[in-house]
C-alpha cells in the first residue's frame, strides 16, 4: 500500500494505482475524456492535469502513478487554469449543436463543461471539421464533434481488432477516421458499435431509425415486433433504472402504448435456434462434416468472420440468427396464420445490436423482393421512442408477450450473454442424445466475462470439446489458433461484443462495472422462467408439428439457413 | 577567441569512415579499455566525469545508463538519436561527417555498460550522405573486429543498424523516436516508465544524443578528471554550437561549455549589416532574446537563471532588417506543422498562438491578445505530453517577455491611440 496527501486529506492505495485511482478514494472528482475504465491509459486530453509536488509541469492524474508520501493538489490555480484553457480548446474546435445532439443528455463534455463551471465566452474562433458519413445503416459518424480522445480506435483496434478507425492527418487537422477516408460502409467496419460505446460525445452514434416505426405505425400496416433477449435486461437502464434492472412485462406495455400491433419474443426463435443449430452440430459430429461448427447468432462476428476469416466460411452454422429466422416466419407462416400479405405486415426487431440493423439489410435474408425484417431499432433508441411519447416506464403495468411467438424458455433468455448459446445448447444436445435429464443445468464454466473460455462436457459416448469467446479480440485469438490447428473443438460460440449482446453497441452506454449487474440479472431471468431447455418450449414443437416438419428439414432449410460470402476484398 | 576542439578532432587529414585510420590517431583506445572494465566502472567513470546529456534536457549520462544497466532483462537497447531535426542546428552532421567512429565507439562502449547488444542509429531522412557515410563506417568497423561478435576478442557482442526516420520532427522526442522504430505512428508516450525501463519494443533503452555519444571514449581514454578541465562544474565538456541567421561565419563552432554568448557572437563576425535586433537559443523551440542580453554565459545552470535555455546548441543571430512577428509567424507555423496531434494542448494550441501572431501580423490584435497568448502557453508549458507542446511556445513568450514593444507596436491603432 502507499500512502500520498490530497488536497490535504490522507488516502492509502494500492501500489501501481494511478492519481485518479486514490482521487476516487477520496470522493474527488476529476474531470477526463479520453480515460475510459475499460480501456488503457491514454494520457492525451489533459483534462485530469493535477499539481504534484517536486514535478516541473502538471501531471495526468489517468496515468501518474503514486509514489509514498506524494503530494498533490487537484484545485490549485495552475491546475484550474490549465484545465479551464484544455476545455476551451477543445470547445472552439467542437461542433456545439449541443440543443438536439443526440448525445446532449449524457454528453460528457458538456457534463464536464457544467461541472467545472465553465461559461466564459471563447477566445478563440469556433473551427468546426468537416465530416457527417451516414453511409452505414448501423453507425453515423460526426467528425464536427469528435475531440480526439482516441477511445474510439482503442475499441474499434485494440478491443476489436476490426481496424475500420484510424489516426489521420497531424496536429490541427488530426483526425479520427476510416483508412483512406473511404466511408464507413466501404470500411472493414463490422457494425458492432462497440465505438459508440465508447465515444464521449456526440462523433459517433446510432443511426436513428426511430421515424421510420412511427410512419409505420401510423400507417395502414399491421406492426409486428419482435424482442431481442437481453433488451429486457437493458431497457429500464436506458431508461434511468439501475442496470440490471429486468422490465420484461412493462417492456411489452410500453411499445402496445407506442401503437405497436404484435409484440413477440426472439427468445422463441433462440429456441428454435437450439433445435436447428443442436440437429446441425450432430449431423457434422456423426457425418463428418466440417468441425469445429462456429455459432452465426451475432452479425458483428459474421462479417467478421466474411472479412477476415473468408477460409473458414464452411465452419459458420448456416443457421440465421434468431432475429433472421424470426423474420423469415412472420413473413410466410405468420402472415399466412392471420391472413395477411407479407407486405401488409411492418415487422419490427427491437434489438441490443448496432450490426443487426446491418444484417436485416443483408438482401439473401428476404423473399420475393421484400424484406424479412423491415427496421431495426436497438435499446437506445426504442428508449427515446417511449420517452418521447410521454410515458412513465418506471410505473408501467406488464404485459405477456403476444401468441403464438410468445413464449421462451431460459435458454433462450441466456442467448443475451457470452456463453449463452453454448449452455443452451449444451442443456438440448445433452437430453436429446442422451435420452437422459440433465441433472444440472448450469454450465458455469462457458459463463462470465473471462476472454476465451473452453470446456469438455461428456455426452454420451463423446467428449464435447467447446469454446467460446466474446469480444472480437478474443475471437482473432481463438480463430488463429482454429486456423493454425492448434485446437480440436468441436463447437464455438463466438459474439462481437464483449459480454455478449448485453454489451452490444445498441444498448445504453456501458462498462464493466454496469456490465456485470446485467450478466447477473441475464442468469436471473433463466432461473425465474418455467423452463428452461430450448427442446421443453412448447410453441417450437407446436411449429414444427404444423408447419416445419423436423430440425433441419426441407422447410427449415428454405427459411432458417443462410449461406456466407468471403468479403476480404474490403482489406484490399 | 579559439576553438576547443576535443569532439570535433584537428586532424582533417585521414579518411572518417576508416576504422584503421581512426584507431591510428587514437580512436578506439577507449573501446581496449573498456572490454576489459566491468560495468560498474564504466558507469562510474561516466558518471565521475559529470557528463550530460546534450540532447537539450541535460540528463547526467551515467545515471541514465545505471537506470538500464539495473534493469533486468533479456534484451537491451542503445539508441543514438541522430533525428537532428531542431532547425538551426546541425552539430550532429558535422560530428557524423568528420569523427563518425567516435560516436559508434561511445555506442559500443555505453552498451558494454548497460548491458546492450543491439544499438540503432535513428538518423533523420533528410541526412542521405550521412547514411552512406555511416553505412561504410559500420561496415569497417564490423571488418576491424569492433563491432559484431567478440569485440576485441572478448566475449562483448555489439552490432549497430542505421534506422531512417519519416521526416517527423517530433521523431527526435525519444519516446516517439521509439514508437517510429516500431513503425508506428510518430507520438510521444506517456512517462514514467521512462525508456531506460520501458523503451523500444518494451524492452530497456538508453537514448542519447549523438554529441553525447561522442563524448563517450573520449572521457574514458583521458579520464574524468581530464574532462572536468573543459565547461563548467556543473556541467562540464565541450558543446558544439551552430552559428546561423544573419551572421558573418555561420557554422558549427566547438566551444567549452559557459562560454560567454557575446564572444560567440564576436567569433562569429557579428551581422552582415544593420545592427543585432535579437538573438533565438537553441532552436526555434529556443528562448529569444534581445541585443542587451547578449553578455550570458552558454551553459544550463546560467541560463535556466535567467529563464533561457541551451537546447540544442543552435544560436540564431537576427539583424535589425527581420520583422519579429514574421519571424514567430514562421515558427508557430513550423509548430503547427510538426504537431503530432495527440494531446490537446499541444494541437489545437499551437493553431492558437499561430492565429494570434497573425492578428499582430495584420495588426488586428489588441493589449488581451498579448495576455491570451501569455495564459494560453502557460497551459501549454505546463501540460502537453511532451517537450514539443511544452516547448513550442518559448519564443513567443520569451518575446513578450525580453522585447514587448515588438507587440505593443502591432495593435490596433484605434486602442494604440487611445
Amino acid at each position: 500500500m502507499v500512502k500520498l496527501t490530497i488536497d490535504g486529506q490522507q488516502v492509502e492505495v494500492k501500489e501501481g494505482s494511478t492519481i485518479l485511482d486514490a482521487t476516487k478514494k477520496l470522493n474527488i472528482w476529476i474531470p477526463t475524456l479520453c480515460h475510459h475504465p475499460d480501456q488503457a491509459v491514454k494520457a492525451n486530453c489533459r483534462m485530469c492535469v493535477v499539481d504534484v509536488e517536486g514535478q516541473r509541469v502538471l501531471q495526468p492524474s489517468c496515468a501518474f502513478p503514486v509514489t509514498e508520501g506524494m503530494v498533490v493538489h487537484t484545485h490549485s490555480q495552475k491546475v484550474r487554469s490549465a484545465r479551464s484553457n484544455i476545455l476551451e480548446l477543445i470547445l472552439a474546435h467542437h461542433n456545439q449543436d449541443c440543443l438536439h445532439c443526440p448525445r446532449n443528455e449524457n454528453c460528457e463534455l458538456r457534463i464536464i463543461a457544467e461541472k467545472m463551471g465553465f461559461n466564459k465566452k471563447l477566445r478563440f474562433p469556433l473551427h468546426i471539421k468537416e465530416g457527417m458519413d451516414t453511409s452505414s445503416p448501423s453507425i453515423v459518424r460526426d467528425l464536427s464533434k469528435c475531440i480526439n480522445c482516441g477511445r474510439c480506435e482503442y475499441a474499434c483496434n485494440e478491443i476489436q481488432t476490426v481496424f475500420a478507425i484510424t489516426k489521420e492527418n497531424r496536429s490541427f487537422d488530426t483526425l479520427y477516421t476510416t483508412p483512406f477516408g473511404m466511408d464507413l460502409a466501404s470500411s472493414p467496419c463490422i457494425n458492432c458499435g462497440q465505438c459508440v460505446q465508447a465515444c464521449p460525445v456526440g462523433a459517433l452514434t446510432i443511426h436513428d431509425d426511430t421515424e421510420k416505426v412511427w410512419q409505420a405505425i401510423d400507417s395502414d400496416k399491421l406492426v409486428v415486433a419482435q424482442v431481442a433477449p437481453a433488451v429486457r435486461i437493458t431497457l429500464a437502464e436506458a431508461l434511468g433504472e439501475e442496470p440490471g434492472s429486468i422490465s420484461t412485462g412493462r417492456l411489452v406495455t410500453a411499445m402496445k402504448q407506442l401503437g405497436i400491433d404484435v409484440v413477440f419474443d426472439t427468445d422463441f426463435t433462440a429456441d428454435l435456434t437450439i433445435m436447428e443449430e443442436g440437429t446441425e452440430l450432430l449431423g457434422r459430429i456423426n457425418n463428418g462434416g466440417v468441425l469445429p461448427m462456429i455459432t452465426s447468432c451475432s452479425p458483428g462476428w459474421i462479417k467478421f468472420c466474411e472479412t477476415y476469416y473468408p477460409d473458414h466460411l464452411a465452419n459458420l452454422s448456416t443457421c440465421k440468427s434468431p432475429q433472421a429466422m424470426f423474420g423469415a416466419l412472420l413473413k410466410t407462416y405468420y402472415a399466412n396464420k392471420i391472413g395477411k400479405k407479407p407486405q401488409d405486415i411492418y415487422s419490427v426487431s427491437i434489438m441490443p445490436c448496432t450490426a443487426k440493423k446491418y444484417e436485416a439489410n443483408r438482401p439473401e435474408l428476404g423473399r420475393d423482393g421484400y424484406a424479412d425484417i423491415d427496421v431495426v431499432l436497438t435499446v437506445q433508441e426504442l428508449a427515446k421512442m417511449i420517452k418521447s411519447a410521454g410515458i412513465n416506464y418506471k410505473d408501467l403495468p406488464d404485459t405477456q408477450f403476444d401468441d403464438p411467438f410468445g413464449l421462451g424458455t431460459g435458454a433462450g433468455e441466456i442467448f443475451g450473454a457470452t456463453g449463452g448459446v453454448m449452455e443452451a445448447a449444451l442443456r438440448s444436445v445433452y437430453e436429446i442424445v442422451t435420452g437422459e435429464e440433465l441433472k444440472n443445468l448450469d454450465f458455469t464454466e462457458v459463463r462470465g466475462f473471462e476472454g476465451i473460455k473452453e470446456a469438455t462436457v461428456p455426452v454420451g459416448n463423446l467428449n464435447v470439446k467447446v469454446a467460446v469467446a466474446h469480444g472480437l479480440g478474443n475471437a482473432r485469438k481463438l480463430m488463429d489458433a482454429v486456423r493454425a490447428k492448434q485446437v480440436d473443438y468441436h463447437f464455438i460460440e463466438i459474439m462481437a461484443c464483449p459480454g455478449g449482446c448485453i454489451g452490444g453497441g445498441g444498448n445504453p452506454i456501458k462498462n464493466w462495472e454496469k456490465m456485470a449487474k446485467r450478466l447477473k440479472a441475464v442468469y436471473e431471468e433463466d432461473k425465474n422462467l418455467p423452463r428452461r431447455k430450448s427442446h421443453e418450449n412448447p410453441a417450437v414443437s407446436e411449429l414444427y408439428k404444423q408447419f416445419l416438419g423436423e430440425p433441419n428439414g426441407h422447410k427449415s432449410h428454405e427459411l432458417l439457413h443462410t449461406h456466407y460470402f468471403n468479403r476480404s476484398d474490403i482489406l484490399k | 577567441m579559439e576553438e576547443t576542439r576535443l569532439i570535433l578532432n584537428n586532424n582533417t587529414n585521414y579518411n572518417p569512415v576508416c576504422a584503421k585510420e581512426y584507431a591510428k590517431n587514437g580512436g578506439y583506445e577507449a573501446l581496449k579499455k573498456a572490454v576489459q572494465m566491468t560495468p560498474e566502472d564504466i558507469i562510474n567513470t561516466l558518471k565521475e566525469s559529470g557528463l550530460r546529456g546534450r540532447g537539450g534536457a541535460g540528463f547526467p549520462m551515467g545515471l541514465k545508463i545505471s537506470f538500464v544497466y539495473k534493469t533486468p532483462s533479456d534484451q537491451k537497447y542503445v539508441v543514438c538519436n541522430a533525428d537532428e531535426g531542431e532547425p538551426g542546428t546541425n552539430k550532429d552532421r558535422v560530428i557524423f561527417e568528420t569523427v563518425p567512429h567516435s560516436v559508434i565507439e561511445g555506442m559500443i562502449i555505453s552498451g558494454l555498460a548497460c548491458g546492450a547488444d543491439k544499438g540503432i542509429i535513428y538518423l533523420r531522412w533528410e541526412y542521405p550522405q550521412v547514411n552512406e557515410l555511416l553505412t561504410k563506417a559500420l561496415e569497417s568497423a564490423r571488418k576491424n573486429g569492433y563491432l559484431g561478435k567478440n569485440i576485441l576478442g572478448s566475449n562483448h557482442n555489439f552490432d549497430i543498424e542505421i534506422y531512417i526516420g519519416a521526416g517527423a520532427y517530433v521523431c527526435g522526442e525519444e519516446t516517439a523516436l521509439l514508437e517510429s522504430i516500431e513503425g508506428k505512428r510518430g507520438e510521444a508516450r506517456f512517462k514514467p516508465p521512462f525508456p531506460g525501463v520501458v523503451g523500444l519494443w518494451g524492452k530497456p533503452t538508453l537514448i542519447n544524443n549523438v554529441e553525447t555519444l561522442a563524448n563517450v571514449p573520449l572521457i574514458l581514454t583521458n579520464g574524468p578528471a581530464w574532462f572536468k578541465k573543459f565547461g563548467t562544474e556543473k556541467c562540464p565538456g565541450t558543446k558544439l554550437f551552430t552559428l546561423c541567421g544573419n551572421v558573418n561565419k555561420p557554422g558549427v563552432y566547438e566551444f567549452p561549455m559557459g562560454v560567454n554568448l557575446k564572444d560567440l557572437f564576436a567569433f562569429g563576425g557579428e551581422v552582415k549589416k544593420g545592427k543585432l535586433q535579437a538573438v533565438q537559443l537553441g532552436g526555434v523551440s529556443g528562448s529569444i532574446i534581445n541585443a542587451e542580453q547578449l553578455d550570458v554565459k552558454m551553459d544550463p545552470e546560467t541560463l535556466a537563471s535567467k529563464g533561457l535555455t541551451l537546447g540544442s546548441g543552435a544560436v540564431l543571430f537576427i539583424d535589425d532588417s527581420e520583422d519579429m512577428i514574421d519571424l514567430l509567424e514562421n515558427i508557430m507555423e513550423f509548430f503547427v506543422h510538426e504537431s503530432c496531434g495527440k494531446c490537446t494542448p499541444c494541437r489545437e494550441g499551437n493553431m492558437r498562438l499561430l492565429e494570434l501572431i497573425r492578428k499582430f501580423k495584420d495588426h488586428s490584435a489588441t493589449l488581451e491578445d498579448i495576455d491570451t497568448m501569455m495564459d494560453l502557453s502557460e497551459t501549454m508549458i505546463c501540460a502537453s505530453l511532451c517537450g514539443l507542446g511544452q516547448a513550442s511556445p518559448t519564443a513567443i513568450v520569451t518575446t513578450i517577455r525580453n522585447m514587448k514593444k515588438v507587440f505593443t507596436d502591432r495593435i490596433k491603432e484605434e486602442q494604440n491611440n487611445g
